[in-house]
């Protein structure tokens, strides 16, 4: 059993930092690709001298090979040093910390909200399977999958922004100010509509996942068997399939965070939420490439956080694979 | 209860069988599609697309079913010109990545090493959220509107490239394969001749349902204001403006578009499911 | 004896979509009859892959809700409803199932096997009760806490026909026990079911292994495409096929190790055509055209009934 654990830490985490290498040189040459030169954008077509213009050049590394330049950018990210943003004009680590706080709050609250109400939802449709509760779950779940999820956003600020007038629609801070200071409630204020949109929007995956899981479990040999017995009713649905689909389900939950992550990227922007994601598309839409590769980086972490998460639930909760000798990663 | 049901159907398709009804529902659906993406070459937007300021931000009317923008120009017509850039782009972004998810699934059917590194491919396409993949890609295109359909289209490939490299696998250790292996038959002949053959219909139906996830990122991207530029009426850039008058409580502006996109992408979406039904008859009885 | 157990011409059947386009209907138990005395060994005898285990199901009120139904039943004189079949699953009638792919994978054994209790009292008491039935059947004390995929063929089969016993059941109803079991287990299978009937449980074993079914049963009824087509006693196989008196019942005898191997030409149809008549015209030799028109009622001929217009009697 410890060796297993031992083994699955050591293959995660030779994972973990072949992947990071890997999606730092490939943003690194996408980004070299492109005709951005940092330095113009760095100054802002204010005049500089030729001398500080070479200076700063060097500091970008224009003109160097791109292998130097990943070296470089490798070298220093080991430091923990992501260079400095162009437009915040601080370091990357600084700005990513902020933000990433701000979304990481947006973002697990809307994980759990979207989680539990998916998980339930599924868990009424599966049980009712085909009546007219399933038939509006699934219109729902389907129409939600294929709507954009910005557009979801934008209706939720006509409704309880302009209609409704509950919510303030401009809340954001100006991109290029750091957070100034807001109270407890302004912010909560402000966390409502982009929470509400990206669980509305969350609800869907989970919801049909868990109602077809059910679906299958209750058709299964074991439940048939447990019918057998004397079980039913919601006794023998809490007993023999609740716990069948809550891994899973959980399971699914956790590899939900890229979706996650792009879901906030959408949201932050229609409600000017000052998280990682508006600071994503203003970092991209300025060239501020340090922070956009920073930020890239970091969500990749994310990501992986997810995943292993995931496959933890897997491997080490799920009493079937729990026994098993040999596995890979 | 059960025959009101029935009934309710209009009387062609009551009597039809089911593949009938499936061969209808796609082409129904496929006629209009066809129908949005080429009013786009008819629809001349100078004249269409007149400016009128007398007649700005109106209401849903039956003069403008969708009403007007803040510059009097009828939002009905920008959204069709909108919803037929969307589907090129979706159709264009779909064949690059069909062409690489092919490419990928055969390399993988090569050797162990190809096939580790198609796997280690999609690892780092799947580990990095799309949309920031996109911005990437069409930062490192150099932006505008390459850089959009560029960025769309080479990253939608993965999911079809997955289960080709699946089914592949899969075909690879039928008899039929380790015979034609046997006699010698070269890789590509083997490709050729037996996988790609059982793997068609996967591609279909791959491609078909990259659609909507292409168009739906086509219009996210445009939305936070990379590539395409604010003079082209891509559904994007008209839910990114209507942002700005949405405070004013012109709320068609942003409702209409966003329901027309939601109505294609479902449209692609009942057009992939009916095809899947078509060609996999014996997956369908759920 | 009492009659325990009375199936009166029972149908199932099921609509289906095939190729995802088209519809048919599916009859896989048709016209039915069966009984069940007190202290007796049943076996249903058919061949394999061909739903029999939905006449235990039947019997039991678990089918899914798109199977179509007709027939009655009767436990005690008593018409066996969907509330009767209810209250007695479990207890007074318990299942045991084909494999350990019956029981729930992420769940413990001793959990399983006692069911769903709410008081915590009486679930101590069960677990009690449960531990010393499966001591009885030689299962380590550890087994309760395992889950089935860590049970190896034997205990599986153990553990599930002792949790068929935990209710003191009056009918147990055997769905196929012995295949892939090895020569051993099947024979200890055997005993059980021996065991069983003295200890004063009725059984109904649905098997496809005719060996099976004549080491342990007192009665023999055979289903042919969903119909039975004979029920005969179990000694009538012993020595001679004299008292067999249908031509399929007769080949199968024929058909036995012991007997010669005499196979017979023709196999049986598939489900989805099933002819109209006699199921068994394709293969019987003494067919004419009443058997080809109408399916033979079941007829009483000495202590077997039989569904043949010519039967064969020495």
């Amino acid at each position: 059993m410890n060796k297993k654990v031992l083994y699955f830490i050591r293959n995660k985490t030779i994972h973990f930092i072949l992947l990071m290498i890997a999606v730092a040189i490939f943003n690194f040459i996408l980004i070299d690709l492109s005709p951005i030169d940092p330095v113009n954008i760095y100054l802002q077509q204010s005049s500089v001298s030729e001398a500080q213009r070479a200076a700063l050049e060097q500091y970008w590394g224009v003109g160097q090979p791109i292998t130097t330049k990943i070296w470089n950018w490798l070298i220093n990210l080991l430091q923990g040093n992501l260079g400095t943003s162009l437009i915040y004009r601080v370091p990357v680590s600084q700005v990513i910390i902020e933000k990433f706080e701000a979304s990481v709050v947006l973002m697990l609250l809307s994980w759990l909200i979207s989680g539990l109400i998916g998980f339930f939802l599924g868990v009424v449709a599966g049980k009712n399977r085909d009546s007219w509760i399933d038939k509006i779950i699934k219109i729902y779940c389907y129409i939600l999958q294929s709507a954009p999820s910005f557009w979801i956003g934008l209706l939720i600020l006509i409704i309880f922004g302009v209609e409704l007038g509950w919510f303030p629609i401009g809340l954001g801070v100006p991109i290029g100010t750091m957070e100034s200071n807001v109270t407890i409630w302004q912010w909560l204020a402000r966390l409502v509509l982009p929470v509400l949109t990206l669980s509305l929007v969350g609800v869907a995956p989970i919801a049909m996942y868990t109602r077809n899981e059910l679906v299958e479990v209750l058709s299964s040999d074991y439940v048939l068997f447990a019918k057998a017995r004397g079980e039913f009713g919601w006794p023998l649905i809490e007993r023999q399939a609740l716990r069948n689909i809550l891994l899973p389900a959980l399971t699914l939950q956790f590899l939900s965070f890229s979706e996650l992550f792009g879901g906030a990227v959408l949201v932050e922007q229609v409600f000017s939420y000052p998280g990682i994601g508006q600071t994503a598309v203003a970092a991209g839409l300025q060239s501020d490439v340090p922070l956009l590769l920073g930020i890239v980086l970091v969500s990749a972490v994310f990501v992986f956080v997810g995943n292993l998460i995931a496959d933890i639930l897997y491997y080490f909760v799920d009493p079937r694979t729990k026994e098993n000798e040999s596995f890979d990663v | 209860m059960f025959k009101n049901k029935k009934n309710n159907k209009p009387w062609f398709l009551y009597h039809a069988n089911l593949r009938v009804k499936t061969l209808f529902i796609i082409i129904v659906a496929s006629l209009i599609l066809i129908s949005i993406f080429l009013s786009n070459f008819f629809i001349n937007p100078n004249t269409a697309l007149t400016t009128d300021f007398s007649n700005i931000n109106q209401a849903p009317s039956f003069e403008h079913i969708f009403g007007t923008d803040w510059m009097g120009r009828d939002m009905f017509v920008r959204t069709i010109l909108g919803l037929g850039i969307s589907i090129g782009v979706g159709a264009f972004a779909s064949v690059i990545s069909t062409i690489i998810a092919i490419i990928l699934g055969s390399l993988s059917s090569v050797n162990s090493v190809a096939d580790e590194f198609v796997a280690s491919v999609i690892d780092l396409f799947g580990s990095i959220p799309h949309i920031l993949l996109i911005i990437l890609i069409s930062i490192s295109c150099g932006g505008g509107f390459y850089g959009v359909i560029l960025g769309v289209g080479l990253t939608h490939w993965t999911p079809l490239a997955r289960v080709l490299r699946a089914e592949i696998k899969k075909i690879k250790t039928t008899e039929f394969i380790k015979l034609s292996e046997q006699l010698g038959k070269s890789k590509w002949w083997i490709i050729k001749k037996h996988i790609f053959p059982l793997v068609i219909s996967q591609i279909i139906v791959g491609v078909i349902l990259m659609f909507p996830h292409a168009i739906m990122h086509e219009a996210s991207i445009s939305f936070l204001g990379f590539g395409l530029s604010p003079h082209e009426p891509a559904i994007g850039i008209i839910l990114a403006e209507a942002m700005g008058y949405l405070s004013t409580g012109a709320w068609w502006l942003a409702f209409y578009p966003g329901l027309s996109l939601l109505f294609i992408v479902l449209l692609f979406d009942l057009i992939g499911e009916n095809v899947h039904k078509l060609l996999n008859p014996q997956t369908t009885n759920t | 004896m009492n009659k325990l157990l009375e199936v009166d011409n029972l149908s199932i059947g099921f609509t289906q979509y095939f190729k995802g386009l088209k519809q048919r209907k599916l009859n896989v138990i048709s016209d039915l009859t069966i009984d069940l005395y007190e202290n007796e060994i049943l076996a249903v005898l058919g061949s394999s892959g061909s739903g029999k285990s939905l006449l235990a199901h039947g019997i039991l009120g678990i089918l899914p809700p798109n199977a179509e139904v007709n027939g009655l039943m009767y436990y005690k004189n008593e018409e066996l409803t969907d509330e009767l079949k209810e209250k007695l699953r479990g207890n007074t009638i318990s299942l045991i199932p084909q494999s350990v792919n019956y029981l729930n994978p992420l769940m413990k054994i001793k959990y399983q096997a006692i069911g769903y209790i709410e008081d915590e009292s009486l679930k101590n008491e069960k677990l009690k009760k449960q531990e010393e039935i499966f001591e009885r059947y030689n299962l380590d004390k550890t087994v309760g806490d395992m889950y089935p995929h860590q049970l190896s063929g034997g205990m599986a089969r153990k553990v599930l026909i002792s949790t068929a016993l935990l209710n003191n059941p009056k009918i147990i109803i055997a769905d196929e026990p012995t295949p892939g079991l090895d020569k051993k287990s099947v024979d200890e299978t055997i005993t059980d079911l021996i065991d069983l009937k003295d200890k004063g449980v009725s059984v109904i074993l649905i098997t496809h292994d005719i060996d099976t079914a004549i080491k342990t049963s007192d009665r023999i009824a055979i289903l042919y495409l969903g119909y039975i087509i004979e029920v005969t006693e179990t000694k009538n196989f012993k020595y001679n096929n004299e008292n067999l008196l249908h031509p399929y019942t007769k080949a199968l005898f024929n058909a036995l190790p012991e007997n010669g191997f005499k196979l017979t030409n023709g196999h049986q149809p598939s489900y989805l055509n099933i002819p109209k008549g006699c199921p068994y015209q394709d293969n019987c030799e003494y067919k004419t055209d009443k058997c080809l028109k109408k399916v033979p009622p079941l007829v009483k001929i000495g202590t077997s009934l039989v569904r043949c217009y010519y039967p064969i009697i020495n």
